[in-house]
């Protein structure tokens, strides 16, 4: 297991040098630059000025490994530098990934919306596991009962509705029509007692649901697949022949052996926690990283977008090795080695 | 007795009441929408709207234009003009003095020092700075006295308020950036996001991208303002939602550009919490007629003015297919109080305006089909008019964005009528507006017959915006595709007439000529002026104090803003 893990991390590092520069060429052939969005009463020899400030003016590939080197290097170091306290080298004339739009280090401005991506991403992935392995297993249990019908429509709605719209939905009802819940998300807001709480727990509601019921309907589905897989195998009638209750039969015995592929789902969708949700996010204005992204690409941020991707990407390769790892503890069947 | 202390006493609160209001920070919190976030606090490393208008909260120039178009001292004490001897007789020379009431919200003072920094900074070649042809022609800055500011040009300057004038060039804190300059310039991220500046608010926090939050200026140089304390200036989301949350929810005070299909801001300004508020400037929504041969036949001499274009030289085919378009109904279904038709080049301000053109207000058919039928355009059995062998066969381009995409569908079936043929082709923003020498699909290669696009000058003055017009400004391969004049029309006698404009000085004379100089261009085949475009945002009822201004930011005078009690 240990040398399997090491061989694949190992491998990990060529793959995600690949999808830098994939990245990089992809965003350095679409057309467009950050002066292509300036208004028109802006010279062409200004634009140009600009694009040279910016470092556009140099060949491709020494771009790219000055990304690189301020990405692999100089930003650990950084991180290292705050996090202990001591200088390294040159600290100060160290170049970090800045982005051209806000001119301030991307990274800053990633740790800075972390926070609120994870609370609000995170806890509505947490809100739809919470919501769908129970459907699931009634669904599965109590097959094509009015409870399966029920939860199959809406499971079926949650996946086709996009979020854009019961956003939208959600907002028009209950900010606008009852005027219970704030249509904004007030980023500022620090919870101190418990009105502030109150507050932040009214601004969460909307986005935490509407993410919550596109993420219940995926998982529930995959639930209540693996459950019917389960439910029908000879070692559940074993179960019930040793005379086993019900309960014990479907909780420990089904449940536990159907989880196996629904908990390598749910590892695999955590890095669509982090990339945040660009459409809610946008809407009920979170500032969390997937808003970050969404005006990144507005305004042609090329070191944003790039380095923000890539992470997405590292985050991605590394939650499927997670997710090949915890197969193997779940399942003593399987063994890499 | 008692009666008299009654009201000696209900005098003394309602004078208290009174005092209270004119407070500063007497009216607690405003908030605003940007639903495109703030990024950054200087307008001179960054030339969106946004960020222009959120850095006019905090930093100054030394004079704006009001919401009339006409010049109002900020940091200066007064407009230099040649009457009161601030700008010298042979127009190249203009000596601002500083008002010596301002201070910088640290308590230091404004200097003449602080000026030519600033102009250092932004004209520093490795600095990328975006206001730089704010300071053109400028040889030299200096400083007679801490308090006055000499600004010399090196040709004779006519409209000498460009350096240091609008929310575009205002003045920056010396000591804060003088560690900014060049290539340091990005690098400075406090100075660039929490500039010490003069104007009614300061920044406390400031979170790209999403937030800035602002506190009152201690040291502002009225002691009565601003009325409010704090302002919250939100980024984020789409134009919709924005309008939104100021007419139907009320959550916010003020929100910028609702740019939102016109019934749609109609049905949630019938909530009662706020108003719809428009101001029109500069902005021209307007075809390009290609006045050189767009064909692909001729390789790389295709749009040159080696080939002039086979009909659209015609000034009667051009009349007709600008009569031909119902401007009313473009404003109808595009833009509700954001437009207005027009028949001008330069709508504003009203000095410039010219009063002759309103011939293409209304649509008429019958007459657009006569001017060609008289020109000698013969319909024909595919419905389409030709004259020796050249069918009016247009392509038609323009960037890909709903409201324009629904006006040149509609102009298309306009032109149908009168028996031209049309093709109409979209293409991508970053792409048209780009200026990419090497794609084919720029306005300025303008591959196409006709094109539409908006377009407008900072500020009052239209010299510049009508030096677009002139024959050397025309794209083409020798320049590399740059240049402002896309119509490739070309006049002597505009030029010569042109020409003159960088000798008269004076408000109303200048804006004489360029009437003068509107009525050339609007009536040659270049060009045919559509929608005269406002800008539109939405304000709460319990909001006063707003002043819309077309010409400089929005936010110009939230230092007079008040809640309305």
């Amino acid at each position: 297991m240990l040398s399997f893990t090491i061989r694949r991390l190992l491998f990990a590092i060529p793959t995600l040098l690949v999808i830098s520069l994939i990245i990089f060429l992809l965003l350095d052939l679409s057309p467009g630059d950050p002066t292509s969005n300036l208004p028109l009463t802006i010279p062409a020899e200004v634009k140009e000025q600009i694009r040279v400030s910016l470092g556009l003016g140099q060949p491709f590939h020494i771009r790219y490994l000055k990304w690189l080197q301020q990405f692999f290097v100089n930003e650990p170091l950084n991180v290292l530098e705050q996090l202990t306290g001591f200088t390294i080298g040159d600290s100060a004339g160290r170049m970090r990934v800045i982005s051209w739009q806000t001119r301030s280090p991307v990274v800053d401005l990633i740790i800075q919306r972390l926070p609120q991506t994870l609370w609000v991403v995170g806890l509505s992935y947490v809100v739809g596991i919470l919501i769908a392995v129970p459907i699931g297993v009634i669904s599965a249990y109590r097959q094509y009962s009015w409870f399966d019908q029920i939860g199959t429509f809406v499971s079926m709605v949650g996946f086709s509705v996009p979020t854009f719209f019961t956003g939208l939905v959600m907002i028009v009802i209950f900010s606008v029509h009852l005027g219970w819940l704030p249509s904004i998300y007030d980023t500022n807001l620090r919870v101190t007692d418990l009105a502030s709480f109150w507050a932040q727990v009214k601004q969460m509601i909307m986005p935490v649901m509407v993410l919550a019921l596109y993420n219940a309907a995926q998982i529930s589905r995959f639930m209540r697949a693996s459950m019917l897989d389960n439910l029908s195998q000879d070692y559940v009638r074993t179960a019930r022949a040793k005379g086993l209750r019900e309960r014990t039969v479907v909780l420990i015995h089904v449940l536990r052996n159907s989880l196996i592929p629904v908990v390598t789902v749910i590892a695999l969708g955590i890095p669509n926690i982090f990339s945040g949700a660009i459409i809610t996010e946008q809407i009920f204005r979170v500032n969390g990283l997937g808003q970050l992204l969404i005006t990144g690409i507005q305004g042609a941020d090329l070191p944003l977008v790039q380095t923000l991707t890539f992470i997405f990407a590292a985050l991605i390769v590394i939650f499927n090795l997670i997710a090949d790892l915890l197969y193997g503890i779940l399942d003593p069947r399987i063994r890499y080695d | 007795m008692r009666l008299r202390s009654i009201l000696l006493g209900a005098t003394a609160g309602a004078l208290c009441a009174t005092a209270a209001s004119a407070e500063r920070g007497a009216d607690g919190q405003l908030n605003i929408l940007y639903w495109q976030a703030i990024s950054i606090m200087t307008p001179y490393l960054s030339s969106g709207t946004k960020d222009i208008e959120a850095a006019s909260l905090v930093i100054e120039p030394l004079a704006r234009a009001n919401e009339k178009g006409e010049l109002v001292p900020f940091l200066a004490a007064e407009i230099p003009t040649v009457e009161n001897g601030g700008v010298s007789e042979d127009l190249t020379t203009i000596t601002w003095k500083l008002n010596p009431a301002i201070t910088w919200s640290d308590g230091t003072a404004v200097t003449a020092d602080d000026a030519i920094f600033t102009w250092q900074y932004c004209t520093h070649p490795e600095g990328g700075c975006a206001q730089a042809p704010y300071f053109d022609d400028v040889s030299n800055i200096e400083a007679v006295d801490p308090t006055t500011i000499k600004i010399t040009f090196s040709v004779p300057k006519p409209y000498p308020y460009t350096a240091f004038v609008g929310a575009q060039s205002p003045i920056l804190q010396k000591a804060q950036f003088a560690n900014c300059l060049g290539v340091n310039a990005s690098t400075c991220t406090e100075a660039n996001t929490k500039p010490i500046g003069t104007g009614p608010f300061v920044v406390t926090d400031f979170k790209a991208n999403d937030v800035v939050l602002l506190a009152a200026n201690p040291n502002y140089r009225d002691p009565a303002k601003p009325a409010f304390a704090n302002v919250v200036l939100k980024g984020g989301g789409d134009a919709a939602s924005a309008a939104q949350s100021v007419l139907s929810t009320g959550e916010f005070d003020y929100a910028w550009n609702a740019q939102v299909e016109p019934e749609i801001l109609a049905q949630m300004a019938a909530g009662g919490k706020g108003e719809v508020i428009s101001a029109f400037g500069t902005l021209v929504e307007r075809l390009h007629v290609n006045q050189t041969d767009p064909s692909p036949s001729l390789g790389e001499e295709r749009s040159t003015r080696a080939h002039p274009h086979p009909f659209l030289t015609d000034e009667n085919v051009v009349k007709a297919l600008s009569l031909a378009i119902d401007r009313e109904v473009l404003v109808e279904t595009g833009y509700g109080e954001a437009g207005k038709p027009t028949c001008n080049l330069v709508p504003a301000p009203e000095l410039s305006a010219s009063p002759n053109n309103d011939w293409c207000l209304k649509q008429d058919i019958a007459t657009a089909n006569k001017l060609l039928d008289d020109a000698g355009w013969v319909m024909g059995s595919d419905n389409v008019r030709a004259k020796d062998g050249k069918r009016l066969s247009v392509l038609y381009q323009t960037s890909v964005n709903s409201v324009r995409q629904g006006a040149q569908a509609l102009i298309k079936q306009w032109w149908n009528e009168i028996g031209v043929e049309v093709e109409l082709r979209q293409i991508d923003g970053g792409v048209f507006f780009g200026g990419d020498a090497g794609s084919p699909d720029t306005l300025q290669k303008f591959y196409a017959d006709i094109e539409m696009y908006a377009d407008n000058f900072e500020g009052t003055d239209a010299q510049r915006y009508l030096g677009n017009w002139v024959c050397n400004e025309t794209p083409g391969p020798a320049n590399q595709w740059q240049g402002a004049n896309t119509s490739r029309w070309c006049d002597d006698a505009y030029d010569a007439e042109y020409a003159t404009m960088g000798t008269i000085a004076g408000a109303e004379a200048r804006g004489q000529l360029a009437i003068k100089l509107n009525d050339m261009i609007v009536n040659a085949p270049g060009i045919i002026p559509l929608i005269h475009r406002g800008r539109v945002s939405t304000k709460s009822n319990t909001l006063g104090g707003v002043a819309m201004n077309p010409y400089d930011s929005e936010l110009w005078n939230a230092a007079d803003w008040f809640r309305v009690k």
